[in-house]
């Protein structure tokens, strides 16, 4: 089946069986290999993408599903050319990697959590995080790369305020 | 693994679906089961048909006449996110926060969870414990009404022919005052639960509670729901609701999470 899927604003069009999933369109079709797989069924989240800006499990959906539909990957988190999207400068400063293989779903998912909810509480980060599996970190600096971008946008709203300093309510 | 090929149909109406669905074919709603199953070849459908083109017949949540109303391929962060099922059936937004990972939410559908009928869904027990019901529809048949009880026949199997797909699930209205607690126990947050409990409670005139994870199917039990009814404690409802099981340390946590429950559900 021929579809078209538009990934990281960019419009990408191949053939397909109907079994092909998303994870392997995206990696083998459109060749962008950020987006690993880990245990292709569902449980590990190192795949996780987002289609029209809601993670998914790119493993746990068929590419002919995705025809028409609007994907970002962690190649569209920040151009080749530009600098690095603020969760992955928190990652990098936070030790929030070591093997990397996890870090794409993890980035994903941490996107998607702070879009919805800017400013969450560690307990939130964790639940929001806790369907991505990392083998090498233990989490800690996964999680307080994560509450260091929800603080430098709460920072930075408080700048644009022109208030002093905030403090988040528990 | 690959799922072994299939035939894939992505039909835009119930009817159209119905039409192709029986033997050896399989609906497709947010596939966070199915897919697993497709790619150990576990579940090996010579064909697929996907249902998530069929959005205005499927996907919806209203309330008529007091009942909530389902379409069975309303995705789980729905359910979890909307305010209607909050203020009037908030036992489902407990149970659904259970239901795996945000990801796997965002593309679960609820629909999906009660058909696959696992053992370890916390929506089919919440659903249980509602005293909801099922409409199925077949093409030959047309569409029937299934009670949850008589819904779940045993792991993974449900009162659904494969001719049949479910189309919606309809929620009667709470007692008036009634309350609602859900508690499970997973090895790790979003993991299956290993045990569970969903409670409805409305003073000395209603009490529900159904079990996870104490059988094969979602488990009411009349003689906790009854001492309740009388006035009994949690401690004691839950004793009673526990008491059934040979295991020792399941009847502990089944104890646990049945006490907990009830305690979230009471005054």
């Amino acid at each position: 089946m021929r579809i078209a899927v538009e990934i990281n604003g960019a419009p990408y069009e191949g053939d397909v069986e109907p079994r092909t999933l998303l994870s392997d369109f995206i990696r083998h079709v459109a060749g962008l290999t950020g987006t690993h797989v880990g245990c292709e069924h569902g449980v590990c989240g190192a795949c996780t993408v987002q289609i029209d800006g809601e993670t998914v499990r790119s493993c746990l959906m068929l590419a002919v599903q995705a025809n028409g539909r609007s994907a970002l990957t962690v190649e569209g988190l920040a151009a080749a050319d530009a600098p690095l999207n603020p969760l992955q400068r928190a990652f990098h400063e936070r030790h929030a990697l070591q093997c990397g293989f996890c870090t794409p779903g993890f980035l994903l998912a941490a996107e998607a959590l702070l879009r919805e909810r800017p400013d969450p509480s560690e307990r939130e980060v964790r639940e929001a995080l806790a369907g991505n599996l990392c083998r090498c970190t233990g989490y800690e600096g996964i999680v307080n790369a994560v509450l260091d971008v929800a603080a430098q946008t709460r920072a930075g709203a408080a700048r644009d305020n022109g208030d002093p300093g905030t403090s988040r309510a528990a | 693994m690959k799922a072994a090929p299939f035939d894939y149909v992505a039909p835009h109406s119930i009817a159209a679906a119905l039409a192709v669905l029986g033997e050896d074919a399989k609906a497709l709603a947010g596939g966070q089961s199915l897919v697993p199953l497709l790619n150990f070849r576990l579940a090996r459908p010579t064909r697929i048909v996907d249902l998530n083109g069929i959005v205005t017949e499927l996907a919806y949540l209203r309330r008529s006449e007091g009942a909530l109303r389902i379409g069975a391929l309303t995705r789980q962060a729905t359910l979890e996110r909307s305010r209607v099922v909050a203020r009037g059936w908030p036992l489902l937004v407990q149970a659904v926060r259970h239901v795996a990972h945000p990801a796997i939410r965002n593309r679960g559908t609820v629909g999906g969870s009660v058909a696959h009928a696992d053992p370890a869904a916390e929506l089919p027990v919440a659903l249980t414990a509602l005293d909801a019901c099922f409409h199925v529809r077949s093409a030959q048949r047309g569409t029937r009404t299934i009670a949850a009880a008589d819904f779940f026949q045993a792991p993974l199997m449900t009162a659904l022919a494969p001719d049949e797909l479910l189309v919606e699930i309809e929620v009667p209205p709470l007692p008036a005052g009634a309350r609602t607690g859900f508690a499970e126990h997973a090895r790790t947050h979003g993991d299956f639960a290993v045990a569970g409990a969903a409670v409805v409670r409305a003073g000395t005139e209603h009490a529900a509670i159904a079990l996870l994870g104490a059988g094969p199917t979602p488990l009411r039990v009349p003689d906790a729901e009854r001492a309740l009814r009388r006035g009994a404690s949690a401690e004691e409802a839950a004793g009673i609701a526990g008491a059934e099981l040979d295991d020792d340390w399941r009847r502990a946590l089944v104890t646990e999470l049945v006490r907990r429950a009830v305690e979230e559900a009471s005054p």
